[in-house]
């Protein structure tokens, strides 16, 4: 694994293991798609029709795109309730999720879950997890099933840099250090909690990265907002797990562009950050890359104007979908699909 | 037919699941090498191997979450918190995630898995390690609450749980490992949900859960020295609730006692005298009697111990209380 690198994330580093011309694309892809849904689903929200909450990945999509284009379609991600970039990374039907938002039939758990607890088992979405840490040790538990089972999957774990200060982190990384899990932990460090920045509540400058040495890992931080560099860590990370050298701990550096959750515009965060950070926005970065890679704009062009028109039917399609059955109030409490608890 | 302790019942079962059945996995603390601190699992490292026997560290969450995440894809793992009182530092685990997920997921996520546990008390033990916590776990939608009293049930009851396809926690009593019983050759396997009637009488009916059920019958043989004569039915299992069997019984002895380990307040028999009240009030011959422990923790004088938790005196008293 690399070393701690680029302390200050600037210019274009190449990642560990450099992704050749069309996967690079995909990645262009999968992240414009994320980036159109989720503006999309923030208005959806103002709207009135995404109910409840719903935590946007806008900014984050290098991360979600980066370890998705890396992961084999055996592998399981587990991610947390900022999971939907996560959950379409993984090829789940952007119709289902955003009717998953609005509450609908046709959402992927039919609407019993909500924006917070996305899952597509088929697509081995293992789930998202609204109780920060817990899917950590979730995560380890597939990874051991994996090792009984000699199936060669490696479970990879999305969270935030708050996440690094709760007890069931540590837990994990312990566990899965001594029990050598092929498991990947990825901290997407966008320096905020809900509304307060970490630096203010954590002992060490970078919340994961300088943990990794304590549960003997090596501490490996890059630039989350370069797809390059979170592609190249995970292909390094995922492969170093699937080889048998146990678990990988990934800090990745990155800022969420609006607030925490809902309609918050996030206003507890200085202007100059905002600014910066906007600045290093990973997906025109990549694009100004690709182009000068040789990509052809027009290949671009197409994939922008393909993912707006993707996000407009999955839209329609989601709203054209009815409210949920009311049986499902009582079903899947149990395998036998219902919910009874007495004779 | 043999006789065995409640303890080496514990590791008959789960051989009996893990010969059967190659996903079965078992992980706890000091469960391996050491047997289990309350020596309830000797001998099935060896037998098994370190791969499906795993000793972890003091971390019940990543024990919960190791058995639940091997849960989702492919094994069936049965996991020990060594003292239910612990439960207080991983209820995450259990409440949120292994309760939640099959129903949240729309029926996508299966959990098959057991937590087994030591619970309550009568051994001195103190408050932090002799709680009676059942009633915590069947307050939570998504989970089944099994509590043997018997060898025998600790196998079947163990069995049944390992082959359910949801989530089980399983409560074993502490002070009972040391007793015996009869326990039958051969695969045992029991259905969750079934209470069983341990003695006949037609004055009333009592219920009870685990260590309460030889108290119960302890009772029973009190009052029948008085001429009454009760019928003593053992639970087995709260979440499912054998309401049925209760029912029947009240409907012919037209008197109900419970008899709890859990502090008072939202205790397992609440439920039950509410079911029956509300169904069954009209076969009733008079007032429902709870006896539970008092809404206190538990102390650790024998002295203080006894007091607290609910005596064969108290049960008679309470008999006496339901027939007036
Ligand atoms: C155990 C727990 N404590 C508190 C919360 C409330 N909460 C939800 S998100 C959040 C911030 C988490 O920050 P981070 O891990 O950095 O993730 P981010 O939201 O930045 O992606 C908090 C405190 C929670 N969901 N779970
Ligand atoms: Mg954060």
């Amino acid at each position: 694994m690399t070393e701690l690198q680029d302390r200050q994330p600037a210019g274009d580093p190449v990642g560990a293991i450099a992704a050749p011309l069309e996967v690079r694309t995909a990645i262009y892809k999968m992240m414009v798609e994320m980036r159109g849904f989720e503006k999309r689903a923030y208005d959806l929200f103002l709207q009135g029709l995404v109910k409840g909450t719903s935590h946007l990945g806008l900014g984050q999509e290098a991360v979600a795109a980066g370890f998705g284009a890396a992961m084999l379609p055996s592998d399981y991600t587990f991610a947390t309730y900022r999971g939907h970039n996560h959950t379409l990374a993984r090829g789940a039907p952007m119709a289902a999720v955003m009717a998953e938002l609005m509450g609908r039939q046709a959402g992927l758990m039919a609407g019993k879950g909500g924006s917070m607890h996305l899952t597509s088992v088929e697509h081995r979405m293992m789930g998202s997890y609204a109780i920060v840490g817990a899917h950590l040790t979730i995560a380890n538990g597939a990874a051991w099933s994996s090792k009984l089972r000699h199936a060669g999957e490696v479970a990879v774990c999305f969270f935030g840099d708050g996440t690094t200060n709760i007890g069931a982190f540590h837990e994990a990384l312990n566990l899965a250090a001594v029990w050598k899990l092929p498991v990947v932990f990825v901290c997407e460090n966008n320096r905020w909690m809900e509304y307060t920045p970490i630096s203010s509540v954590t002992a060490v400058e970078h919340p994961a990265a300088d943990r990794a040495r304590a549960y003997g890992l090596d501490p490996v931080l890059v630039d989350g907002n370069d797809a390059d560099q979170t592609y190249g860590a995970a292909r390094a990370a995922i492969e170093h797990a699937r080889s048998g050298g146990g678990p990988a701990l990934v800090e990745a550096e990155t800022y969420r562009h609006g607030g925490h959750s809902r309609a918050d515009p996030g206003k507890y965060r200085p202007d100059e950050e905002v600014e910066a950070w906007l600045g290093r926005d990973p997906i025109p970065r990549y694009r100004t890359r690709l182009l000068g890679a040789g990509v052809d704009e027009a290949v671009l062009v197409r994939i922008e104007e393909e993912a707006q028109a993707a996000v407009d039917a999955a839209a329609r399609e989601a709203e054209a979908s009815p409210p949920p059955d009311l049986s499902l109030v009582g079903a899947d409490l149990w395998a036998d699909g219902g919910s009874s608890w007495r004779s | 037919m043999a006789e065995l302790t409640y303890r080496d019942a514990v590791a008959r079962g789960i051989a009996q699941e893990m010969e059967r059945d190659p996903s079965v996995v078992f992980l706890g603390e000091d469960v391996g090498a050491a047997g289990g601190v309350f020596k309830a699992t000797v001998g099935l490292l060896d037998r098994f191997g370190p791969q499906r026997v795993a000793d972890t560290p003091i971390s019940e969450q990543a024990i919960l979450g190791a058995a639940m995440g091997a849960a989702m894809t492919g094994l069936r793992p049965i996991a020990e918190i060594m003292f239910s009182d612990f439960f207080a530092v991983c209820w995450d685990l259990v409440a949120n995630e292994i309760a939640k997920t099959r129903y949240m997921t729309n029926g996508q996520v299966s959990l098959p898995l057991v937590i087994r546990s030591a619970n309550g008390g009568g051994v001195r033990f103190g408050a932090q390690h002799s709680q009676s916590v059942e009633n915590w776990a069947m307050a939570v939608p998504g989970l089944k609450v099994v509590a043997p009293s018997t060898p025998r049930d600790v196998v079947g009851l163990l069995a049944a749980a390992v082959r359910d396809p949801d989530p089980v926690l399983f409560f074993e009593q502490k002070s009972l490992y040391p007793t015996k019983g009869e326990v039958p050759d051969g695969e045992i396997v029991d259905t969750l949900g079934t209470a069983a009637v341990r003695r006949h009488g037609r004055d009333a009916t009592i219920v009870a859960l685990a260590a309460m059920v030889p108290r119960a019958l302890d009772a029973a043989d009190a009052l029948s020295r008085e001429g009454v004569e009760v019928t003593v039915i053992d639970l087995r299992s709260l979440v499912p609730l054998d309401v049925t069997t209760v029912a029947t019984s009240v409907v012919e002895t037209g008197h109900l006692v419970t008899v709890e380990e859990n502090p008072r307040l939202c205790g397992w028999g609440a439920e039950v005298a509410s079911i029956i009240a509300e169904e069954r009030l009209f076969d009733l011959d008079g007032p429902i009697v709870r006896v539970t422990t008092p809404h206190v923790p538990l102390p650790a004088a024998d002295a203080l111990e006894d007091a607290a938790l609910p005596s064969v005196a108290r049960i008679v008293d309470g008999v006496r209380r339901a027939l007036q």
